[in-house]
């Protein structure tokens, strides 16, 4: 299992005079799977965007540690992977070329075997040389998950991630989720009752909804 | 290398898209075409169309160096570079790709104020291309700061110019300045003190950027 935690101290998010959310704590560990809820517009989306670094909050912090070390913020795009529907590639590269060029530029060296196994895996390696920009909807989030795998990551956070799926991709997905979540910390946020289902445990963000002003 | 990796990822995404090139190019044409016809037969001084380059390439910088962030913001591709590379990383990549776009496209001006305009002669060589190297640099790095924060606002065709102007005007002046002395034939020991001004905005201005880029990046 992979020596990884995370945990949010006190985040509280305001957009103008707008309480997302209030004083949330919680921690993270792998091995399990974990559920962000919440109806639409509950704050899902900017909950995860804080988590992984990508926003700062209001108040509070995100810490994440790597072998017992607080991972600093240049260095925390090493340890995430992130699918989300407002996630995208570069539509003039092909599929492949995009997957290369990711590992290139992380400074790792392109692995080969292990991006030929993804996209066997999420059954479209036969289109790896096709533009992005010829891919449905549903392919593009599949490589959105190839992209977020590519570099074994310790945290993982699937926003809606079967969206735009057929049901063979969400059977993928599944399994690769069940898969990761028994070594890594991996994180959904979703409102699908499937998708939650797989979860172990589940931060209900409307919990920490109360009145400002 | 991470930076260029990244570099080699916008330069092959240029070459297929044209995004920045096409622009440029047609910038340069349009606007020498339009001095060219404006002078008609008239012999222009050395100064003024040394004075001219300079406004064609501030111009055409205007025109395609936002490029680098404006593309990745309108693509929606800006997240996806936050989840792969450090904030430090990114903007050496992107300044990578401003120095060579703006390299090729000052090197194509220079050369067709050469063969085009009869009073363009440089008497002091080595201080005008010393003077463009420098100018060159301080151009792409004020120019890929100025296209990150603009990169995040609405207006962005509108305020990259406005907001570059006040930024790029102690260079420009400069390089005026400068080009004035290549014209009259001085030497570069006797423009030190205008080179050490240029020496100087570059310096600052990467040492800045560097410093801001990680407020700028992150919403």
């Amino acid at each position: 299992m992979i020596d990884f935690s995370s945990q949010i101290n006190g985040v509280t998010q305001i957009f103008g005079r707008r309480l997302i959310f209030k004083d949330i704590n919680y921690s993270f560990a792998p091995g399990c799977i974990y559920g962000i809820s919440g109806k639409n517009g509950s704050g899902k989306s900017t909950l995860s965007k804080i988590i992984l670094g990508l926003i700062s909050p209001t108040r509070g912090k995100v810490i994440h540690k790597s072998e017992g070390k607080e991972i600093i913020p240049e260095k925390l795009h090493d340890h995430i992977g992130f699918v989300s529907p407002y996630l995208f590639l570069y539509d003039e590269f092909t599929a492949w070329e995009n997957i290369l060029f990711f590992q290139k530029i992380r400074g790792i060296e392109p692995d080969i075997e292990k991006s030929k196994f993804l996209f066997e895996q999420f059954g479209i390696y036969d289109r790896r040389n096709d533009l992005l920009k010829g891919y449905s909807s549903g392919m593009k989030q599949r490589i959105k998950f190839i992209f977020a795998l590519i570099h074994s990551p310790g945290l993982l956070l699937f926003d809606e991630p079967t969206s735009n799926l057929d049901t063979a991709g969400k059977d993928t997905v599944y399994k690769i989720i069940e898969e990761s979540g028994r070594e890594r910390i991996v994180i959904i946020a979703s409102n699908e009752s499937t998708d939650l289902g797989l979860c172990t445990k589940t931060l209900d963000v409307e919990q920490f909804k109360t009145k400002e002003n | 290398m991470k930076a260029f990796s990244l570099f080699i990822k916008d330069w092959k995404s240029e070459l297929r898209t044209r995004y920045a090139i096409n622009a440029l190019a047609m910038f340069i044409l349009v606007t020498i075409s339009v001095i060219l016809f404006s002078i008609g037969q008239e012999k222009i001084s050395e100064y003024l169309t040394g004075g001219l380059l300079w406004v064609v390439i501030f111009f055409s910088a205007m025109s395609g160096l936002s490029r680098a962030f404006v593309s990745e913001e309108e693509r929606g591709t800006t997240l996806t570079l936050q989840l792969i590379a450090s904030p430090s990383n990114i903007f050496s990549g992107k300044l990578i790709f401003n120095v060579l776009l703006v390299f090729l496209m000052n090197l194509v001006i220079a050369f067709l104020f050469f063969i085009l305009f009869e009073s363009f002669v440089i008497k002091s060589t080595g201080l005008f291309w010393l003077s463009f190297l420098l100018g060159n640099l301080g151009i792409a790095v004020s120019s890929t700061i100025i296209a990150a924060i603009i990169s995040k606002a609405n207006s962005k065709g509108t305020l990259y110019p406005v907001l570059s102007f006040p930024i790029l005007l102690p260079l420009i002046l400069t390089l005026l300045e400068l080009t004035k002395f290549a014209i009259d034939g001085e030497t570069i020991g006797d423009s030190y003190v205008e080179l050490f001004v240029l020496i100087s905005y570059d310096v600052i201005m990467l040492t800045a950027s560097y410093l801001l880029f990680d407020f700028i990046w992150k919403e």
